[in-house]
């Protein structure tokens, strides 16, 4: 596998991560009665979809370039 | 002597020698943190229940922290990419931006994160100690409640010479939150965010105690698999930040300008690595600090 392929399936793993801190944020502040944790939410599932996006732009344009197999 | 294969796929293989060498190196380095993180998650199945520390970690500084990784392993691979297109100056700042993530990584860890645990101290209270300190456990107050007894009281150790010195009889401690309000309900849960310890100041007769130390990795299980999987993998972080440095100083510009390709594989194959520590700290980020 080369580097770019292995920083999709880190991208990807990195976007679940980001997933489920949000989904851990949710949790916390149900639980706890924490409100901080829900910015911490609202953060992680910003960071969540800005992955989602940059893997999709890197992607596409190591596809356009070519010259990376 | 001119080594065979650094850019030319072999054709038994079909890749280049050093990619070879860095998936077998990989292979094997899955094998050691596999085996450390079935060694935590052994350890925390087997432990009591309430008995696991939960919580002691920073959260907001993790996730810093994780978020500092996740862009250094972007920026590698943009510096692999403009050597790949031959844009040797983005390369360049590309390099020096993911060596300084990686150092402000060892920084947040070395600097802040690890003393603060050294720092802290912990007594664990006999079984038949744990009435006269209910002041400072609160455990009625929790069985009351199904929650599970706390047996440590912990905090900012006044007296250190308590640890060595067999004259003195008790510890001195400012005691956290946790033990110096324990009936509090919002103490029954861990907070996950640095709480500093409190002016309340208890003594603890150290007859009472089974086992008391700083939280240092021979306080408990917890933080001896804490401080070695973080610790090898900051080691790891290290060996990345001292090739990736190598690579950035002259000593790269003089190999680009040789054989650009030459370098470009160099730095995929420790852009590889360095993907492979930072996928770690993702597996280790949820285990220690939010689990």
């Amino acid at each position: 596998m080369s580097l770019k392929g292995f920083h999709i399936v880190f991208i990807t793993v990195s976007t679940l991560l980001a997933l489920g801190v949000g989904a851990w944020c949710i949790w916390v502040e149900r639980m706890e009665g924490a409100p901080a944790f829900r910015a911490g939410a609202i953060c992680s599932f910003v960071a969540a979809l800005a992955l989602i996006a940059y893997g999709v732009w890197f992607y596409r344009k190591m596809k356009r370039l070519r010259i990376i197999t | 002597m001119e080594i065979p294969y650094t850019v030319t796929a072999r054709p038994d293989t079909g890749l280049w020698n050093a990619k070879v060498g860095i998936w077998l190196f990989l292979a094997s380095e899955v094998m050691l943190f596999g085996g450390l993180f079935s060694a935590y998650v052994f350890l925390r199945l087997d432990a009591a229940p309430g008995a696991w520390p939960h919580g002691l970690l920073n959260v907001p500084v993790g996730t810093m922290n994780t978020a500092i990784l996740i862009a250094s392993s972007v920026t590698v691979v943009m510096a692999w990419a403009s050597l790949k297109m031959r844009r040797f100056r983005a390369y360049w700042w590309y390099m020096l931006v993911t060596i300084l993530c990686g150092v402000t990584f060892l920084g947040v860890k070395l600097i802040y994160e690890w003393p603060q645990k050294f720092e802290h101290f912990g007594a664990f209270i006999k079984k038949d100690a744990l009435e006269k300190y209910e002041p400072y456990l609160g455990n009625h107050h929790l069985a009351e409640k199904g929650l599970a007894p706390r047996t440590e009281i912990s905090g900012h150790l006044h007296n250190h010479e308590a640890l060595h010195d067999e004259n003195v009889k008790e510890y001195e401690i400012a005691l956290d939150p946790v033990n110096a309000d324990p009936t509090n309900p919002l103490m029954d849960r861990p907070h996950f965010l640095y709480v500093p310890p409190t002016e309340k100041l208890a003594k603890i007769e150290k007859a009472d105690v089974e086992y008391a130390n700083m939280f240092l990795p021979k306080h408990s299980a917890y933080f001896a698999s804490y401080f070695t999987i973080t610790g090898l993998h900051g080691l790891h972080v290290l060996g990345g930040v001292i090739v990736f440095t190598y690579l950035w100083l002259p000593v790269g510009t003089k190999l680009y300008k040789r054989n650009p390709e030459h370098l470009a594989n160099r730095v995929e194959v420790a852009g590889l690595f360095w993907h492979f520590v930072d996928l770690v700290w993702i597996f280790v980020f949820p285990l220690f600090y939010l689990l």
